[in-house]
């Protein structure tokens, strides 16, 4: 394949936006039903040949190579940095999941999103190729640039169609996110002055001193933390989920909290080793105090999408864990967690946006006995709750147990902390459940419920067959990230020079 | 052939569900308010056999489309796994067979190697035998029980698919398919437990089981981990291969040092205490009640609850080489067997006294399990099987004839109104009882199974042995006290029913007693037909094979031919005395009991209250996570992070910028937009000239 698939990715979302401009342009501003009409249709059709194109990643990909694929290089102001893109088997799998998921956004905000239809898609479609950016960027210019552009439509769609308490949601949001996105560019600057390059695949094989190393992977460390979130950083994301419109979570869950963890295995695990294995202690400790402290608050929330919000942060306690680990285990896990959360996470927000679209309210205590009035939904709901407890035969179980037992193999402590998760995540997530679902049916504002409509099945069901599918055979993301994965930590075990005793058998 | 055994139970499940969404979704009518809809479940919850007194079998079908559908195929479905499964198991266990089958592949990450496989030797064959018979005639049995409820199809889909997630446990050849079987049978259970989802307590019940098993999961997670570190592996032939070379090395589990194979089978065993109901992990069994009957035959006491039984017996490889940890769970197994067997002495609630029963027999296997005897703790799994099956159906028989009381205090002479069910209750009894001519072999199945295994601990070596031993037959008194107890409120004396009650007392249908009947015949029979395979050195050789590691120095089974006569007659004594004190009690004496009672009041609330573990375990634990996640949430994250982070930075920089300059929403969206627009004019710039390069 010649044609340049990674750029075509990158301006597909762009041009459907400027496709919502025209119409805009060309309706005058004045009917408003039509062009959010034109703009619902015009982002719909985008994001699934978006989707239908990177699609063809995914069959031309050499899963034997552990390498970047589809390179696409053009040096770029005069050769100081360059357009440099292309996809290794961690990236892909990314990039395909963000393509994946848009449609799904698109068509949950069919009708829920009414005001400014217009901008809100085309927000949504910059997001893409943002999102994309960041996945295949292969100069650490052009990687910044993405990482923090996503940050921009996301400030709006959270501040501009979000809730009652949008801005101070929004605000909170970008001063956490703020701090890190400083410290990531002195630490991108400091990275080419001494390596002489932004070219990230020289840079995986540069060999930066301890002493930098741990400046660098500090500076990384404040932004991907935030972005993952892990504790202390994650009060952000509980205001910013319950603010965000449906799609906004679904994005949020689904592909923004694993810009952190992906920059963790690209950036600090990769090119930082030393460092990481220096500070994988930090890590585990301040993960398994995120998967502890946040279940236990998921567990009191009243607020149904800030449960979900908190029980994030605890699933990514896991994948934070699973990177930090060295091993093959700990990373696939990481890697197949983190796609897991993005299909059940994003599943879940779309869920809650359903009954949010009938009653206007996340308030647990306004629900009771739902499936009395929408079995259907009942089934749904179960699910991606079971895949959200790590139940086995759903994604949730695989990414749980190989990321805790490399956890195991690194340090039992770990292993035994995180562990507790599977305990509290049944805790809080069963009784959510039954505080939604079961009982009688007793609130009569609930009495004229109905069930799941045809759209909403058509969006539900490809995520259960997901969520299940890669739950029995996940060979099928393994497949494609095993290359890199032993390549990366072939690498990573070479250039450690301190730091963990390593069972490098495993 | 092994694969359809498998695979029937989970089609069944698949059609009755899809059988459960087009009829409830049908029967829903649109958009306008149906207020009554909630009260009419309400009626179902709290008493379901409310129209008990009804037997036209089609009066309800109406409100349940496709209900007759989903009850044949599934039904239908697992009578063909059933008979394929006793061919199976005659092919395997006497005809030398065996099935390995990989379907597809499951975890493949570095040395982690997981498939979905299916492996048959005799123990499996034993636990296909038993889940599928019980699962097919437990199936039976609720076309009849259930008749009147309108959720049918569903209840026919769960218990499909919880007896699929048991077979996929069984058939496993490695740690993962196991742990995918194990929670997955947890998922049925808790979805049956919960079957009537108005009901509160059975919401709250469901969700305790779900969660008390989830403890005992986290032990079984860390139990594999160790493995898969120790070994490398988590298949089970290259783990047993490599047992014998671990044993005694030393291995150090949170800061610990300890011996490698006795940490990995005790924590394993942890997840084998949540499942069975072991002491501390207890507390969800009784519960678990709850559920409609049937339900508490098939999966809580017949098969889900013993896997932690076949879980022990299965890793025989790694647990004979840890011999301390065989001591741990031999005096956790007897101790269970004693304090369930004081519970079960004074509950009131019929199914409740089975339950505590269970939990007691259950921890008669673990005791033999523990003592090297685990083909007597597969043997006693497997008769427990037929006659608690038979015990719960047959109370589940009495409910139905009762109007949905569960009180025996308000039962009583039922004997002659339903003298089918009598009768099969009392042949229950009997075999739990361990009824039977001592040194003949002749006897109810519990009599040979459950006497080889006392007879067992008394050989057995070690403290754990004689501590066993000694609990074990005070348990075969107290069982005995309590069985006969149950027999004689329930059918004996006179009726305390209120006449409502009494005029709709009425004997089951055939598709209810019928069970009954055959389950009868197993718990008369299983005993004396399958002695040789399970009790004796030589037969266990020949039937198990390789399915079972002894060591060379475990000469448990041999020994028990050598244990003195009055260990042989101990048990009968009980039994005998047992029977004796409960005839006293509440046939001859009927003061007795309240007297004793209040004698000893301290000793009998104590007991009458389960010793208090929920409301430790509910002062222990659930109130401190509550209150903690609440501090969490509230100081940690709102006044702590929240407060000296954003929320005060944003307070000082107001304080600063205030009137120099005017920090308005507009202004970031202003510039962050112009920061978008940037970006994309850069990008557009790129790809005209910079491309055009």
């Amino acid at each position: 394949m010649n044609w340049p698939v990674i750029t075509l990715l990158l301006v597909l979302p762009l041009i459907g936006s400027a496709l919502i401009v025209a119409s805009w342009l060309l309706r005058g501003g004045n009917d408003q039903a039509a062009l959010g009409r034109d703009a619902r249709y015009i982002a719909l059709w985008t994001t699934l040949i978006t989707f239908l194109v990177s699609l063809t990643l995914w069959t031309g990909f050499d899963t034997k190579s552990a390498g970047f694929q589809f390179l696409e290089t053009k040096p770029w102001f005069g050769g100081l940095m360059s357009y440099r893109v292309g996809v290794d088997g961690i990236s892909m799998l990314f990039v395909v999941l963000t393509t994946f998921l848009m449609p799904f956004c698109i068509l949950a905000s069919w009708q829920s999103v009414d005001k400014r239809v217009a901008e809100y898609m085309v927000a949504f479609l910059v997001l893409e190729t943002m999102m994309i950016g960041v996945f295949v960027a292969l100069d650490l210019v052009l990687f910044y640039l993405f990482f923090e552009g996503t940050l921009i439509p996301m400030f709006i769609i959270i501040g501009v169609w979000g809730g009652a308490r949008r801005v101070y949601a929004s605000f909170k949001f970008f001063l956490f996110t703020f701090l890190g996105s400083v410290l990531v560019l002195l630490a991108i600057m400091a990275m080419y002055w001494t390596a002489q390059t932004t070219n990230i695949v020289e840079l995986l094989k540069y060999d930066f001193p301890l002493n930098l190393q741990t400046w660098l992977w500090l500076a990384f460390f404040a932004s991907f933390a935030v972005k993952m979130p892990m504790w202390p950083v994650h009060t952000w994301l509980p205001d910013a989920h319950v603010e965000a419109p449906t799609a906004g979570s679904v994005i949020l869950a689904g592909i923004l909290l694993k810009l952190g963890g992906y920059g963790f295995i690209r950036f600090s695990l990769s090119m930082l080793p030393d460092a990481s294995a220096n500070f994988a202690p930090l890590v585990f400790a301040l993960s398994c105090v995120a998967i502890i402290y946040t279940s236990l608050v998921a567990m009191m929330q009243d607020d149904i999408k800030k449960l979900i919000a908190y029980s994030s942060v605890a699933h990514m306690g896991f994948v934070t864990i699973g990177i930090f680990t060295f091993t093959e285990q700990g990373l696939q896990g990481a890697l197949f967690q983190m796609l897991s959360h993005g299909l059940v996470s994003g599943a879940l927000f779309l869920c809650v946006g359903i009954v949010y679209d009938r009653m206007h309210t996340r308030e647990i205590n306004a629900y009771g006995g739902l499936v009395h009035r929408m079995p259907v939904y009942a089934v749904f709901f179960m699910v991606f709750t079971l895949a959200n407890v790590g139940l086995p035969g759903t994604s949730g179980f695989v990414g749980e147990v190989l990321s805790l037992t490399g956890a195991f193999i690194a340090n039992s402590w770990v292993a035994v902390f995180a562990t507790t998760g599977v305990i509290l995540s049944a805790c809080y997530a069963l009784w959510l459940y039954r505080r939604v679902i079961f009982g009688p049916l007793e609130k009569p504002s609930l009495a004229a419920l109905n069930d799941v409509t045809a759209r909403e099945i058509l969006v539900l069901a490809p995520l259960v067959v997901l969520v299940i599918g890669f739950g029995i055979y996940p060979s099928a993301v393994f497949d494609i990230t095993a290359a890199s994965v032993k390549a990366l930590l072939l690498n990573t075990h070479l250039a450690v020079k301190t730091g963990l005793p390593l069972l490098a058998a495993y | 052939m092994i694969s359809a055994i498998v695979f029937l139970p989970l089609l069944g499940f698949i059609i009755a569900g899809a059988v459960t969404l087009i009829g409830r979704r049908m029967s829903i009518p649109a958009g306008a308010g149906h207020g009554g809809h909630g009260s009419d479940h309400d009626d179902h919850g709290a008493a379901p056999m409310s129209a008990a007194n009804d037997h036209g079998h089609d009066a309800h079908h109406a409100a349940a489309p496709g209900a007759r559908f989903a009850e044949l195929v599934t039904t239908g479905f697992l009578m063909v796994s059933a008979l394929l499964s006793w061919i199976v198991f005659f092919q395997v266990g006497f005809g030398g067979q065996g099935y390995h089958v990989r379907l597809l592949r499951f975890i493949h990450v570095g040395n982690f190697v997981a498939d979905w496989a299916l492996w048959v030797d005799t123990m499996t064959a034993v636990m296909l035998v038993v889940v599928n018979t019980v699962s097919a005639l437990v199936h039976l049995y609720s076309i009849g029980y259930m008749a009147h409820d309108e959720h049918r199809p569903r209840f026919f889909a769960y218990l499909s698919l919880f007896t699929f997630a048991m077979l996929m446990l069984v058939t496993s050849d490695n740690f993962i398919q196991l742990f995918f079987g194990w929670e997955g049978v947890g998922l049925a259970s808790y979805l049956l437990i919960g079957f009537w989802f108005n009901k509160r307590s059975a919401n709250d019940a469901s969700m305790k089981a779900f969660i008390v098993n989830r403890v005992g999961d986290f032990g079984f997670a860390l139990g594999i981990f160790a493995v898969f570190v120790l070994f490398g592996s988590v298949a089970f032939d290259t783990v047993f291969a490599n047992a014998p070379a671990l044993a005694g090395k030393p291995f150090v589990f949170i800061g610990l040092h300890v011996d490698a194979l006795t940490c990995c089978c005790l924590l394993l065993f942890v997840g084998a205490m949540g499942k069975s109901a072991q002491l501390f992990l207890h507390t969800w069994l009784p519960d678990a009640m709850e559920g409609p009957t049937p339900v508490s035959a098939l999966i809580h006491a017949a098969t889900m609850v013993t896997a932690g039984v076949f879980m022990v017996a299965r890793l025989s490889p790694l647990m004979e080489q840890a011999p301390a940890a065989l001591s741990i769970i031999t005096i956790v197994g007897a101790s269970t067997a004693f304090f369930a067997a004081t519970v079960g002495l004074v509950q009131n609630d019929i199914k409740r006294v089975i339950a505590y029963s269970t939990c007691s027999q259950l921890g008669y296997m673990f005791a033999a399990a523990g003592v090297g005897a685990y083909s007597l703790a597969i043997f006693h799994l497997f008769t427990h099987a037929f006659f608690k099956a038979l015990l719960f159906l047959g109370s589940g028989s009495v409910i139905h004839a009762v109007s949905g009381e569960q009180d025996i205090r308000h039962m009583g002479g039922l004997a002659k109104r339903i003298p089918l069910t009598y009768w099969m209750m009392t042949i229950g009894t009997l075999a739990l009882t361990g009824f039977g001519l001592p040194l003949s072999g002749i006897g109810f199945a519990g009599f040979i199974s459950k006497d080889a295994i006392i007879g067992a601990t008394f050989v057995g070596h070690g403290p754990a042995a004689g501590y066993a031993f000694a609990l074990l037959v005070i348990a075969a008194f107290m069982t005995s006290f309590y069985s006969w107890r149950l027999v004689f409120l329930v059918f004996h004396g006179k009726s305390r029913m209120t006449a409502d009650v009494e005029s709709h007392v009425h004997e089951s249908p055939l598709t209810m007693t019928v069970p009954l009947m055959v389950l009868a015949v197993g718990a008369v029979v299983a005993g004396m037909v399958f002695m040789r395979q399970f009790g004796d050195d030589h037969g266990v050789a020949d039937f198990f094979r390789k399915s079972l590691f002894l060591s060379d120095h475990n000469h448990t089974l041999h020994d028990i031919h050598g244990a003195p006569l009055w260990v042989e007659l101990a048990p009968t004594v009980m039994m005998i005395a047992g029977f004796g004190l409960a005839w006293l009690f509440y046939m001859s004496r009927t003061d007795l009991p309240a007297k004793l009672a209040a004698a000893q009041p301290v000793a009998y609330r104590f007991i009458l209250n389960k010793w208090y573990f929920d409301e430790i375990y509910n002062f222990l634990l659930v109130q401190p996570a509550r209150w903690l996640g609440r501090f969490l949430w509230k100081k940690g994250d709102g006044w702590l992070i929240d407060g000296f982070g954003p929320d005060g930075v944003a307070a000082r920089v107001m304080d600063v910028t205030r009137g120099v300059v005017r920090l308005q929403s507009g202004f970031l969206y202003h510039y962050a937009f112009a920061m978008l627009m940037g970006i994309t004019a850069l990008l557009t710039w790129y790809m005209f000239a910079g491309g055009a390069r």
